[in-house]
């Protein structure tokens, strides 16, 4: 998993716990969590922390090309980059603003997909039945792939002339009568959606299939004897009883698509197309192509804004959810 | 309870359709692996006409496939064993002592995990620079530099489920350790330690998988002596060609491994994801 | 920044100090017996490259006692490496680099820039082939690399194909869209053409060659880019209608994303035609074809074109980093690769047209395919527009044209004023 994309399942107490959960202080010896957090905070500073400020700093200077080797002495921008970034009356604004919209348009689909499906192999897997394990261990296969080993057979998959994919739609069934593009045009959309999916859904799968486990047998014997449909059981039982597991994984899968990067990276090389333009990897070249670091890490500080609001604002609105439930 | 049609019917169509959909790209890269250059150039066929293991044995030649394999081996085993050991101490330090700073601490962890990796990226290489310039140790281009920042990758995530895992573990166990006179470190060794084990695996798989497969950094950080598999693969096209067959062998060849680890210790993930997630 | 005296330092040092080997402030890495020398992928892989190089490199340490660490890295790293070495001031001594970045990385100051006494050592300035020399400055400063490997576009085409259709090769645009037409098959799976139409770089070489053609450049006399001339549109349109008016090129072609496909589908008997550099021949008959089977010609102009412009001048050049603690060493090495035996020894492997003003080309046996893109390389090639801003060119006027082929290939119509359209962006995008 690309840590570009990785995320925390925020838990409950990410605002302070409640009483009765709290650790209890050990009084004197408080030196002792300090000295064993250590390492971590060190870590954290170096690699995260450090670098971010960096990043940050970044984004108010003109570190173009002209400045980058003495990058401590370029010249302070101000909102310079910031207002390049969001100007959308120029061809930098409008790209920003064009992968911004396809990057949410692919992060919807692919989360509220990958949940029905991954949904629905947990429903499915739900009973036990002979071969259940095979299904179990097979759908979690994608998963486990390495990403680029997953991504690049599926870009070769996707080839016009020599890919399975058309040659199962023209040759096969017949359903096209010319082989159509899937890397290049708009159809390119459909394609780093499809791909995404494939990696993401057995995650949904894991969770759910974790979170099934926990629903106890009796809630469903007696919904059945009232009679209750399957599909009835389902919305009564089922979904109410797996809510802990979607807030977490809604928000985990949310920021691990919305920041991904190694899924067009690896599917479209050097020559990504316009619909398949998502926002990690349009920053990146904005970056590296083109030199320009200052416009390029202001792009990355608003997309960190962006994704700081919507957590806090989902995050906001399931744990009211949670105390009106409660 | 009895199943009824409907949930058979649905049961059949979504197995059905997902195996399939998962099946191909795997089906796909297995027999490509297998097919002479030639035949993979041309229009796709579902069965090989031709077999050859030549793209298995050739894979070694074209790119050092077995030297990138060792770097992300030792790179990916020695993050997973640090990141594992740094998380189980800060997750004990949050899961039991109610310290000063411990909420600005778990929330600056947590949101760590939405930066996105384009921004640090040259400020990250930039420190190594520095570092190497001030200190003397080498971090660009080394797999040491490599491990660190993989380890810190997954450590967020880590911490945050250990920290669930040990909360789980009652604190009735560390009172009866305290009484028979145990230090700290001995309460986390004898008794948090063997209780919290699924736990630790889970994360142990997900710091693995985390430094496996990341790309973007190792692109930037590494040089031909440290180079990881996962940027290596991209060497098989060529100035002259394109070694599809080559690459998807190879390809199968470093999932085996891990996918098989994956399967094995599944359990212990779904249990560990759950102690953090589902409560 | 408390770190900035520390990093500003080295380079600093290092200039003050040039010729000086053991001088720099960082100290653990001035080793005058030692260089560090990134390479870039010319020959079949990487490894293969290390092979060619390393008698080259051990003969060099053998004369100068230098030691070199080669590293070869493929040219989907190469310029991220190169930035960020830039940007630390951490890297290698000596760097290849694609010339067309040449000025580019001039602009960045982290190039050494080579004065009179730095050619001295490098045996005068007049050695190498004068067009190939600009590639490495901007007008009006010092070169900031020197010319290693020449290279020449030509148009590539299947002689037995030819023959049948009793054909003679094209020496105008005319001429070749029309052999073009009469080769096509698509029923056979054969096209009178194969383009890199999703290579971002090789689009871009011929938006310019084909403006050149038409007699417009793509930047001012002050230097800024101008991209919406009638001649720089028509230039545009021109390539891209071999696909869309003329249909001579497999729509199949605007997912190639690099030359090498187009090599590939050429050997494969699927094109009649390919116009490709030069190390094309090494490549073509790594693909299973044989000397005989193809020859090339200088790419032709429409007739009456106002200039017979056939390529731009391209290749590979070397650079000493700012950066280096040892200048000297790096000269040393950069002469050594320039000079007239390593040069005829690399020139086949590589299949590289000679810098050097009195060099002979070894890329091929034939004299008379090595003459014709000799003379291409000599006297039919114009650089890319020598301004800090080609990098820019380069990604956004070839992303464009990547986006129109994908327009055409996917059944759109791409029209003169969608061109224009195009290149305005492309050129708004630039921040000159």
């Amino acid at each position: 998993m690309p840590p570009t994309s990785t995320t925390t399942p925020p838990r409950a107490d990410v605002a302070p716990a409640p009483a009765a959960a709290a650790p209890r202080p050990r009084g004197r010896r408080t030196w002792f969590p300090y000295l064993i957090l250590i390492p971590a905070l060190l870590l954290e500073l170096l690699i995260h922390i450090v670098p971010m400020v960096t990043g940050f700093w970044m984004s108010f200077v003109e570190l173009t090309k002209f400045f980058i080797r003495r990058w401590t002495d370029a010249p302070f921008a101000g909102l310079e980059n910031y207002r390049i970034a969001v100007d959308v009356s120029t061809p930098v604004g409008q790209g920003l603003l064009t992968s911004f919209l396809v990057t949410v348009a692919f992060t919807l689909l692919v989360v509220s997909l990958s949940w029905a499906i991954g949904m629905a192999a947990a429903v499915a897997l739900q009973r036990t039945f002979r071969g259940r394990a095979v299904f179990r261990t097979l759908f979690l296969v994608p998963y486990a792939l390495p990403m680029y080993a997953a991504v690049i057979t599926w870009n070769f998959m996707l080839q016009r002339d020599t890919g399975a994919v058309n040659h199962v739609l023209v040759d096969q069934l017949g359903i096209l009568d010319e082989a159509p593009f899937w890397l290049i045009g708009d159809n390119a959309f459909v394609s780093v959606v499809v791909v995404a999916i494939w990696r993401m859904w057995p995650f949904a799968f894991l969770m759910f299939m974790a979170g099934l486990q926990s629903i106890p047998g009796e809630l469903y014997e007696a919904s059945a004897l009232d009679g209750a449909s399957p599909w009835q059981q389902w919305r009564r039982i089922t979904l109410p009883q797996l809510n802990a597991v979607n807030s977490t994984m809604l928000l985990v899968m949310f920021l691990w698509v919305f920041n991904d990067f190694n899924t067009p990276y690896v599917l479209f090389g050097t020559a990504q197309p316009a619909a398949g333009d998502l926002i990690s990897f349009h920053i990146y070249n904005a970056s590296f192509l083109t030199w320009d670091f200052g416009t390029g890490s202001a792009m990355s500080v608003l997309l960190l804004l962006f994704l700081l609001a919507v957590s806090l604002g989902y995050l906001h609105l399931t744990q009211r959810k949670a105390k009106r439930d409660a | 309870m009895r199943e009824t049609t409907g949930e058979k019917i649905f049961r059949v169509v979504v197995l059905s359709v997902l195996s399939v959909f998962v099946l191909v790209p795997l089906y796909v890269m297995a027999t490509t692996a297998l097919k002479p250059l030639g035949d993979v150039q041309s229009s796709f066929s579902w069965i090989p006409s031709r077999v050859t293991l030549a793209p298995f044995v050739q894979m070694w030649e074209t790119v050092p496939l077995a030297r990138y394999f060792l770097n992300s081996l030792i790179v990916t085993c020695a993050a997973t064993l640090f990141s594992v050991l740094v998380a189980i101490l800060a997750a004990y330090a949050v899961s039991r002592w109610r310290f000063r700073g411990r909420g600005p601490f778990m929330t600056t962890v947590l949101s760590t995990q939405m930066f996105p990796g384009v921004l640090f990226l040259l400020p990250l290489y930039l420190i190594f620079v520095n570092i190497d310039t001030t200190f003397g140790i080498t971090l660009v281009g080394t797999r040491l530099g490599l491990i660190i920042t993989y380890l810190t990758f997954s450590l967020p995530f880590s911490v945050w489920m250990l920290a669930g895992y040990f909360d789980g573990i009652p604190r009735e166990l560390d009172d009866a350790g305290k009484v028979d006179g145990a230090s700290n470190m001995g309460i986390l060794l004898r008794i948090i330690l063997p209780a919290a084990r699924p736990g630790i695996v889970a994360v142990a798989i997900y710091a693995f998988m985390t430094a496996w497969g990341e790309v973007l950094f190792a692109s930037v950080m590494t040089t031909e002596d440290s180079r990881t598999l996962a940027v290596g693969l991209r060497q098989y096209a060529t100035q002259t060609n394109v070694y599809w067959n080559q690459i998807l062998a190879a390809s199968l060849v470093v999932s085996v491994p891990v996918v098989a680890g994956f399967l094995l210790l599944q359990k212990n993930f779904v249990a560990g994801l759950t102690a953090g997630a589902v409560k | 920044m408390r770190r900035r005296t520390l990093l500003s330092a080295v380079p600093l040092a290092a200039a003050a100090g040039a010729g000086l080997a053991a001088c720099g402030s960082g100290g653990s890495d001035a080793q005058p017996d030692r260089l560090t020398y990134w390479a870039s992928n010319q020959g079949q892989s990487l490894d293969d490259d290390k092979q060619i190089l390393t008698p080259v490199l051990e003969k060099f340490t053998e004369d100068t006692g230098i030691t070199v660490d080669l590293e070869v890295i493929g040219w989907t790293d190469l310029q991220t490496r190169i930035q960020t070495a830039i940007t630390s001031g951490q890297g290698p001594d000596v760097v290849n680099i694609g010339n067309t970045w040449g000025v580019s990385l001039q602009a960045t100051g982290g190039l050494y820039e080579l004065g009179d006494a730095e050619f001295e050592t490098l045996g005068g300035k007049d050695r190498y082939v004068e067009a190939a020399l600009e590639t490495a400055f901007a007008p009006d400063t010092q070169p900031a690399s020197v010319p290693l490997y020449g290279l020449a576009y030509g148009l590539y085409y299947n002689t037995e194909m030819f023959e049948a259709a009793g054909i003679a090769p094209p020496t105008t645009w005319e001429e070749m869209v029309a052999a073009a037409k009469a080769l096509t098959d698509p029923a056979a799976g054969v096209w009178g053409m194969s383009l890199a139409a999703g290579s971002y770089t090789e689009n871009v070489h011929f938006a310019f060659i084909n403006a050149v053609q038409n007699g417009a450049q793509l930047s001012t006399e002050d230097g800024s880019p101008d991209f919406t001339n009638d001649g720089v549109v028509d230039g545009v349109l021109r390539y891209l209608d071999l696909m869309q008016a003329e249909k001579v090129v497999n729509p199949s072609n605007a997912q190639f994303d690099s030359g090498t496909k187009s090599v590939t589908s050429f050997a494969n008997g699927e094109a009649a035609m390919i116009i490709n550099q030069n190390n094309a021949h090494a490549t073509i008959e790594a693909n299973g074809m044989t000397a005989e089977q193809f020859a090339a010609v200088p790419f032709p102009a429409p007739a009456g074109a106002a200039s017979q412009c056939a390529s731009h001048l391209a290749g590979i050049n070397i650079a000493v980093m700012e950066s280096t603690k040892n200048l000297d060493g790096a000269l040393q090495l950069i002469a050594h690769l320039t000079s007239s035996e390593v040069q005829a020894q690399l020139g086949k492997p590589f299949a590289a047209l000679p810098v050097l003003t009195d060099g002979e080309p070894t890329f091929t046996e034939d004299a008379e395919q090595a003459e014709m893109f000799l003379d291409v390389y000599r006297e039919r090639a114009e650089p890319l527009p020598r301004v800090p801003w080609e990098d820019q060119f380069e990604s956004a006027v070839g992303q464009a044209m990547n986006e129109m082929f994908a327009t055409i290939a996917t059944g759109g119509t791409v029209t003169r004023e969608d061109v224009t359209t195009a290149m305005q962006t492309a050129q708004d995008a630039i921040r000159a």
